[in-house]
């Protein structure tokens, strides 16, 4: 049933992916992207990590899309349906660049069957802890204890991104 | 299962690079540049599974830098896009040799 539901999602994953890349209108692409971002948050829940599939789905597909929906809507750039891709050789050469890599990349993971022996000897330990703590505990723990600086960090980095954009977006054109 | 996952985040990322070289309108190109992140993402939930917890609250941090990241980079589109009229990357070639 898992394993079912784990290629489904892949396929929807890698299906929208495509769809993002080889989208004619931005707002499909922005479309597709909305829908890969769901795919794999529905793997981070096979991959029991439920708390990131929470925030995958808030966070990124809800927040982080609609700015770019936002942005694409403020730019008016929904029915600008001119061909914008490089040209074929261009094209087909990156594509074998970039297939060659997911190629020797993938080899080389579905080749490491130690990590499967690792993982099979860590999921009682981490079922337990998920049990203990609960989908939001198990990362708040670490979170709060071993990582408070960066986390505390990132609060700043975020406050630097607002300001930073702000300045940005209210700075008048020469 | 960890296999495929990471399987699937490489066939995601190189699915990203490929926009990323191919496209040349920058929000599309900036979408693509997410879809990396987000296959890093997985690869990292994956390795979770083998290594502790650890490598699910770094996927909180790439979350949080992503967010700071589109917002500031949105914005860097939005006034080059008032500058040129367009959001073609070949239009701005001003640092370009």
């Amino acid at each position: 049933m898992i394993e079912i539901l784990f290629f489904l999602f892949a396929a929807v994953a890698v299906g929208s992916a495509f769809g993002v890349v080889l989208g004619r209108s931005p707002v499909a692409s922005l479309l597709f992207m909305v829908s890969t971002l769901a795919s794999v948050a529905g793997i981070y829940i096979l991959l029991e990590a439920h708390f990131l599939a929470a925030i995958q789905v808030m966070v990124y597909a809800g927040a982080i899309m609609v700015l770019f929906l936002f942005v694409i809507m403020l730019l008016n750039l929904g029915h600008d349906y001119q061909q914008d891709m490089k040209g074929w050789g261009a094209s087909v050469v990156v594509l074998a660049v970039t297939g060659s890599m997911a190629g020797i990349l993938a080899s080389r993971f579905s080749g490491a069957a130690e990590l499967e022996f690792l993982a099979e000897a860590n999921t009682a330990a981490m079922d337990a802890a998920l049990v203990e703590k609960g989908a939001v505990g198990v990362i708040a723990e670490p979170l709060f204890t071993t990582y408070v600086v960066p986390f505390e960090i990132t609060g700043i980095l975020l406050l630097v991104a607002i300001v930073g954009a702000l300045a940005l977006a209210k700075r008048r054109v020469a | 299962m960890l296999t495929q996952a990471l399987v699937l985040s490489a066939i995601l990322f190189a699915v990203g690079t490929f926009g990323v070289l191919v496209r040349r309108n920058a929000i599309i190109m900036f979408l693509c540049i997410e879809l990396q992140l987000n296959a890093v993402n997985l690869a990292l939930v994956a390795f979770s599974r083998v290594s502790g917890i650890d490598g699910q609250v770094f996927v909180f941090f790439v979350m949080t830098v992503a967010a700071a990241e589109a917002a500031v980079g949105l914005v860097i589109i939005i006034s080059i896009f008032r500058h040129y009229e367009t959001v073609n990357v070949n239009s701005f070639n001003l640092l370009k040799w």
